[in-house]
């Protein structure tokens, strides 16, 4: 591989790229620099819930027009600005980009054995577009009128006029531009994940022995390329109507007594196109933290993960059914009930590949030979978010159950649970799993305890209590509540309290990550002692990842403990031996 | 760095199977193509949407506007010729496909000036295309009838005037230029007010509702002193057309817009593509796979026009 060595110097290296491990490197830190932003966005609003209409300091940290000049109180469409950039941060930046954008660079040209990935110059735009996206979405802030307000859902008619609030102004059309931009970057490397694992795989690497991180994030970019697209389209029409006068989805309706001059369009067909994307992207975040969940829990196990065709199919079967279920967002639209109870039907069904995974997870975990790793804990968690999750999301998808707690802070504890924290556990094993082949040093594990157990109790804390507000019917995006409401107020304090603390503990990893980056212990080449193939290239980077030809794939990846083998782990590109069969 | 990109062809991939036989360059175009084609059926179920809940309440008849009324002018010539410029714009952009499938076919034989020809009549055909679109587009903002808007739910009516057809009295489409004897084709901006006197004077012409029914001009009087004349439209923009709901014209200028926008690009990239075939460039490289890329591209852009067609025109 010497003579592919070429000079590189600090910006082909560095900036612009075109090997996948450094793009990887470069989504990463975006999604935790965004990841930490969003994180002090909801640390301010949870401080407002807490002690509405008072001052504090952490609101220093935007611009100072977002303060009542008298009181130094947090202005209420800034809350609500707060609320809407701290939903699109969390749902596209970091979980969106910052999870897939990093491990499917950085682990489908390892695992699959491929020197990069299909087009490096695709790749290398992938992560400029989203780079472009972040500096509109971070200017966007800055704006004197600020930044959008309607939520994150950007439902018309609030966020197709600069009159109906503040934020609908210039916010808006950089909230359209940078999502724009973060769709066309996320296409531009969903077509290159496809197309990478469908023909780059090496000899002996069939579909039937991909590791399930790539078939996870493989049905992930399938889901991508098919649903953002209509997100596009969507907010296509939504420019349309704020700039040029259409009315696609505006219809003749009275806001603040003002007839609107508009006829024959409809809010809700932008909810129909939103949510279209809107549920798949649920499992866009999802399925790459279940497949990496799926290789941690069986490394640490040291245990064939459990059901291995089950998995795959039950990941077919979430990224199939993702499609026919978004009208479960909408059963308040005064859909047709018949049509929610469809909506609710295929909702449900849902529970099935979601209950297969979760059982397999737990039968993996039976009398495994468990290494409690960082890595370890973060996917045992994400195991335990997706339950709990779950469990709700049973309710919400009942049409006559979820009318009761329809936009209340139950639906909030809901999707934080079982997407926010199970995407970002996923993400945090993933970190705390790939690390060494990432930068060649091992992270700091005692911190990582540190990190796990605060970040575990504090985000439980969090969102464990909403449950009990929205069941008492508190609404969300509230700026504040209303009277004093006894216990819902104390449990409002315990979130917030729980809410800081959980903000602080992060900085113990952000610590950790960039300490062991230059300090850390140096990496051996497995330190997993894993079978997959990332883990048989040299501790040191170089661009076409083996030094010489490509390893070939004679198993599948998950041989450990194998009856009659000498160590309880056989790396994939391990020939059977003679009379071996094949798992 | 470049040999690693080129390493689907070379030798230093020594993969497995390929599924689909194809190169990755290949398989990334269609799988461009399914992105592209989910964001124009976005577009479309849209469209549908609006056509379909344009019904007055309790009738139920539609309030869309009739194609064949709307599209049926032809260069140079007068008189009504329902859809058959657009029939001709069709016909134009499904052969530059034809064509292209021969540049295709000749590209895989390598035979250069073949290509270079066959290229050069597709894009001959994209531009014929667009010249025509905007040719289209030019009618349609100018418009050729106008009409009154009334204030009740925006309504857009026409105006209508009596007729013997068969020996029977009836009333048919007219237009506010015949109303007031004016030339269609030149600029004119009438006030709701002398339109509506000359309707008085004129007691053969009525209107037609959007609903399509027609009212002679007794009955038209009456009808709008419930529904009162807001103004006259003539011509369409995106906030008003004299074709009927808003949507129609929305609809109209966004999708064939963005279709249009995609032919221009297709036009601008085979120009690209055919400067480096007559360069000689994929002559070296020892195949014109890119000329099939782009082609994939064109087919798709084709059978996108296939439906806005039938969508918009036919149906």
């Amino acid at each position: 591989m010497s003579d592919h060595h070429h000079k590189e110097t600090f910006i082909t290296k560095y900036i612009f790229s075109q090997d996948h491990k450094m793009i990887a490197k470069q989504f990463l830190l975006t999604g935790i620099f965004m990841a930490l932003v969003g994180m002090l966005m909801s640390a301010m609003f949870r401080v407002q819930l807490a002690n509405p209409g008072e001052t504090s300091i952490l609101y220093n940290l935007m611009p100072s027009n977002w303060m009542d000049p008298d009181t130094g109180a947090l202005l209420q469409d800034k809350y609500l600005a707060l609320v809407t950039m701290h939903g699109t941060i969390l749902v596209f930046w970091v979980l969106t980009a910052g999870l897939s954008g990093t491990f499917a660079n950085f682990l489908i040209p390892l695992q699959i054995g491929a020197r990069d990935m299909a087009s490096g110059f695709i790749n290398m735009l992938s992560y400029w577009f989203f780079f472009a996206a972040t500096v509109v979405l971070i200017y966007s802030i800055y704006v004197p009128s600020g930044p959008a307000s309607a939520g994150w859902t950007i439902y018309p008619p609030l966020s197709a006029e600069a009159s109906y609030i503040e934020g609908s102004g210039l916010g808006m059309t950089l909230w359209l531009v940078s999502i724009t931009l973060f769709i066309v970057g996320s296409l531009l490397g969903g077509l290159n994940y496809i197309v990478t694992i469908l023909n780059l795989r090496t000899k002996g690497m069939s579909m039937k022995r991909l590791p399930l991180t790539i078939w996870a994030l493989f049905v992930t970019a399938i889901l991508g390329v098919l649903s953002f697209p209509v997100l596009l389209s969507c907010g296509l029409l939504l420019v349309f109507d704020r700039s040029f006068g259409t009315s696609f989805y505006l219809s003749d309706l009275i806001i603040g007594g003002e007839a609107a001059h508009h006829i024959g369009g409809s809010p809700i067909l932008f909810e129909h196109l939103f949510w279209f994307l809107g549920h798949p992207e649920v499992y866009i975040i999802l399925l790459p933290a279940l497949g990496m969940t799926s290789e941690v829990i069986s490394v640490n196990t040291r245990k064939p993960i459990f059901g291995y065709q089950a998995m795959v199919l039950s990941l077919l079967a979430i990224g199939f059914l993702s499609f026919i279920v978004w009208g479960h967002h909408m059963f308040m639209t005064g859909m047709n009930p018949f049509l929610g109870s469809v909506f609710a039907f295929t909702t449900l069904l849902i529970a099935i590949p979601s209950a297969i995974k979760v059982f397999n997870y737990l039968t993996t975990l039976w009398r495994g030979n468990i290494r409690f790793t960082p890595a370890m804990l973060f996917a045992i968690a994400m195991v335990s978010t997706f339950i709990t999750g779950g469990l709700t999301g049973l309710i919400l998808g009942n049409a006559p159950l979820d009318i009761n707690v329809h936009d209340t802070y139950f639906v909030v504890g809901h999707f934080h649970i079982v997407m926010g924290l199970s995407a970002i556990y996923g993400m945090l094993a993933g970190v705390y799993h790939w690390f060494p082949k990432m930068y060649g040093r091992m992270m700091n594990k005692n911190l990582g305890y540190l990190h796990f157990w605060g970040t575990f109790i504090c985000a439980y804390g969090v969102f464990f209590p909403m449950h009990f507000l929205g069941l008492a019917g508190l609404p969300r995006r509230y700026y504040a509540n209303p009277v004093d409401m006894g216990q819902i107020t104390d449990i409002n304090d315990i979130i917030t309290f729980f809410a800081l603390a959980g903000a602080v503990i992060q900085f113990i990893f952000v610590f950790n990550f960039f300490y062991s980056i230059f300090r850390g212990s140096p990496a051996s080449k497995n330190p997993w002692k894993a079978n997959t193939l990332e883990w048989t290239t040299p501790v040191e980077r170089i661009h076409g990842n083996w030094p010489g030809d490509l390893p070939e794939v004679h198993r599948w990846a998950y041989d450990y403990s194998k009856p009659g083998a000498e160590e309880d782990y056989i790396p994939q590109n391990v020939p059977l031996k003679e009379g071996e069969s094949e798992h | 760095m470049e040999e690693l990109e080129n390493n689907n062809h070379g030798e230093a991939w020594k993969g497995g199977d390929r599924p689909f036989k194809s190169s990755y360059g290949k398989l990334m175009m269609w799988f461009f193509l399914i992105t592209d084609a989910l964001t124009f059926s976005a577009f479309l179920v849209s469209y549908g949407f609006f056509r379909y809940t344009a019904v007055e309440p309790v009738t139920e008849k539609s309030l869309w506007p009739v194609p064949e009324e709307v599209f049926s002018h032809f260069p140079f010539l007068t008189g009504e010729h329902p859809l058959l410029f657009v029939a001709l714009m069709t016909f134009i952009l499904i052969m530059s496909s034809v064509t292209m499938v021969l540049a295709v076919n000749y590209g895989h034989k390598m035979q250069k000036k073949k290509v270079v020809l066959w290229l050069s009549l597709t894009i001959i055909g994209g531009a014929t295309f667009l010249g025509s679109q905007a040719w289209e587009w030019g009618h349609f903002i100018h418009g050729d009838k106008g009409a009154i808007q009334l204030n009740r739910n925006l309504e857009v009516v026409h105006i209508a005037k009596e007729d013997v057809i068969d020996g029977k009295d009836t009333m048919v489409l007219s237009s506010v230029y015949e109303l007031m004897n004016a030339d269609k084709y030149g600029h004119h901006d009438f006030s709701i007010d002398t339109v509506l006197n000359q309707l008085r004077e004129r007691p053969s012409f009525g209107i037609r509702l959007a609903n399509k029914d027609y009212k002679s001009n007794l009955e038209t009087f009456e009808y709008f002193e419930t529904s009162e004349p807001l103004e006259i439209i003539l011509g369409a923009g995106l906030k008003k057309n004299e074709y009927g709901t808003q949507d129609f014209g929305d609809c109209f200028f966004f999708i064939t817009g963005f279709h249009g926008f995609h032919v221009f690009s297709g036009v601008i990239i085979l120009i690209v593509i055919l400067i480096n075939v007559i360069k000689g460039t994929y002559q070296r490289r020892g195949h014109y796979e890119m000329v099939e890329k782009v082609g994939l591209y064109w087919h798709f852009v084709d059978l996108v026009w296939v439906f806005v067609f039938t969508f918009f025109y036919l149906v």
